[in-house]
């Protein structure tokens, strides 16, 4: 029992998403407690570190990328982690936050932040990132080694991709999810 | 002495996917292979609709020639070898997904469709996971003027059933295919709000063959429009019986 293998590091990050995604991932329940002598959770929402360790294994994406503090995130999880995932349709596709992309910014601004104000209209400039001007999925920022759809993806489906990785397979998610599931 | 006119051959003999098959002068590859339970992929195709052949899922190998064939709309010919299933038709059928996805706007996750398209499971079918071209984002509308059903082109594939449907099974001829390149679009009648048409029957077998969340029944909610296909080879069976 001594030769107690070392747990795989996981980093996620919440980009442009509901959080539904990591949602998910707490859904896995009891299955939770089955893997987590496994996995060591070193940067994400759900626990207190401030940077992504260098050399992390595992690499979760929720969310899609934007405005630059997304692009920013995205561009360290892919130098910090040796395997990236894209989890969920947004990160995969641009899902709902993507449908803004047939406006143009003024156009979203001036709906946001304007017609729908009730005290004080005005563009926000400061504390919040500048929006890029077309969201986009993750891959077409940084390179992605496994694209997980799903909005969220089953509980089922994350558990399977995780146990497949863990146990050293190539994992094929589109056994349990898709685009919308 | 003058060669002498034999019958036609009424059995060719060929193979499909190494089996050996036997097929009817006329039939297409497509057919032949459903015969013998070889299930090519299609989007355009369907049961009791003229051939369109647009697209391209069928794509299939013929030895000796050098370019792919769309199964749907080939004919047979004796000795034919065909390929249904290759690393390379898989390659070429999962870009024309992908490019699908990329020119218009489809948002599962919110499409009254969701759970019940066709495009959505051939992306399964064929490993579509995600898209690698840019998606285009196209500014394209929504027509929701006829009373009982949406026009939505922003999950429109430009398959044409709904064409062939209007015009071959009910005789209406409202629905027709506007513009060209990228900019192509289904219309109704000479390019009115579909609710003004004057031909149209308000029938919704247009509807009830478009394959994804473009034509829809309103007051359908995200995941909540189901496609009755059922209805159509029923009624081609009826009318070949008439004649
Ligand atoms: S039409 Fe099909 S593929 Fe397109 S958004 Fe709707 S469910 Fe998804
Ligand atoms: S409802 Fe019927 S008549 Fe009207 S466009 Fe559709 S198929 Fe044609
Ligand atoms: S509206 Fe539907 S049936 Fe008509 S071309 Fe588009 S996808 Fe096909
Ligand atoms: S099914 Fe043959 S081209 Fe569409």
């Amino acid at each position: 029992m001594s030769d107690k293998k070392k747990p795989v590091t996981i980093a996620t990050v919440w980009l442009d998403g509901c959080s539904g995604c990591h949602m998910s991932f707490l859904d896995l329940d009891e299955r939770l407690v089955e893997i987590a002598p496994l996995i060591e959770m070193v940067y994400s929402p759900v626990v207190d570190s401030k940077e992504i360790p260098k050399g992390t294994d595992v690499g979760i994406i929720e969310g899609a990328i934007s405005n630059e503090d997304d692009r920013a995130k995205a561009l360290k999880m892919r130098a910090a982690c040796g395997f990236l995932i894209s989890l969920g349709d947004c990160a995969v596709t641009g899902n709902v936050p993507s449908m803004r992309n047939v406006f143009d910014q003024k156009e979203c601004f001036d709906r946001s932040y304007h017609e729908n104000a009730q005290l004080q209209p005005m563009d926000p400039t400061v504390c919040v990132p500048p929006l890029l001007d077309k969201v986009l999925p993750v891959h077409q920022v940084v390179d992605v080694d496994l694209y997980v759809p799903g909005c969220p993806p089953p509980a089922d489906a994350i558990y399977y991709v995780l146990s497949e990785l863990l146990a050293g397979r190539q994992p094929d998610p589109l056994l349990l999810t898709r685009f919308g599931k | 002495m003058a060669r002498q006119k034999l019958p036609p051959t009424q059995t060719l003999t060929m193979k499909i996917d190494d089996v050996d098959v036997t097929a009817k002068p006329g039939q297409t590859i497509k057919d032949v292979a459903r015969d013998h339970d070889i299930i090519i992929p299609g989007l355009c195709y369907l049961d009791g609709l003229s051939i369109w052949g647009g697209c391209r899922l069928c794509l299939v190998e013929v030895e000796g020639m050098n370019k792919l064939l769309a199964s749907c709309s080939t004919e047979v010919a004796e000795g034919m070898v065909v390929h249904t299933d290759s690393p390379k038709l898989r390659a070429y059928r999962k870009v024309v997904i992908e490019m699908l996805f990329a020119e218009r706007n489809h948002v599962c996750s919110v499409c009254v469709s969701n759970g019940g398209c066709e495009l959505q499971d051939m992306a399964v079918e064929l490993g579509v996971d995600h898209v690698h071209l840019p998606y285009m984002d196209p500014d394209v509308n929504l027509d929701s003027s006829n009373d009982r059903f949406r026009l939505d082109h922003n999950r429109c594939i430009m398959c044409t059933r709904c064409v062939r449907v209007c015009g071959e099974i009910e005789g209406a001829f409202t629905k027709g295919i506007g513009g060209r390149g990228i900019d192509v679009r289904i219309i109704n009648d000479l390019n009115m709000p579909w609710g003004e048409s004057q031909t149209c029957t308000s029938c919704g077998k247009c509807v009830h063959v478009c394959p994804t969340g473009a034509l829809v029944e309103k007051g359908t909610a995200a995941a909540e429009m189901d496609k009755r296909r059922a209805f159509l080879p029923y009624l081609t069976i009826m009318r070949e019986a008439q004649r």
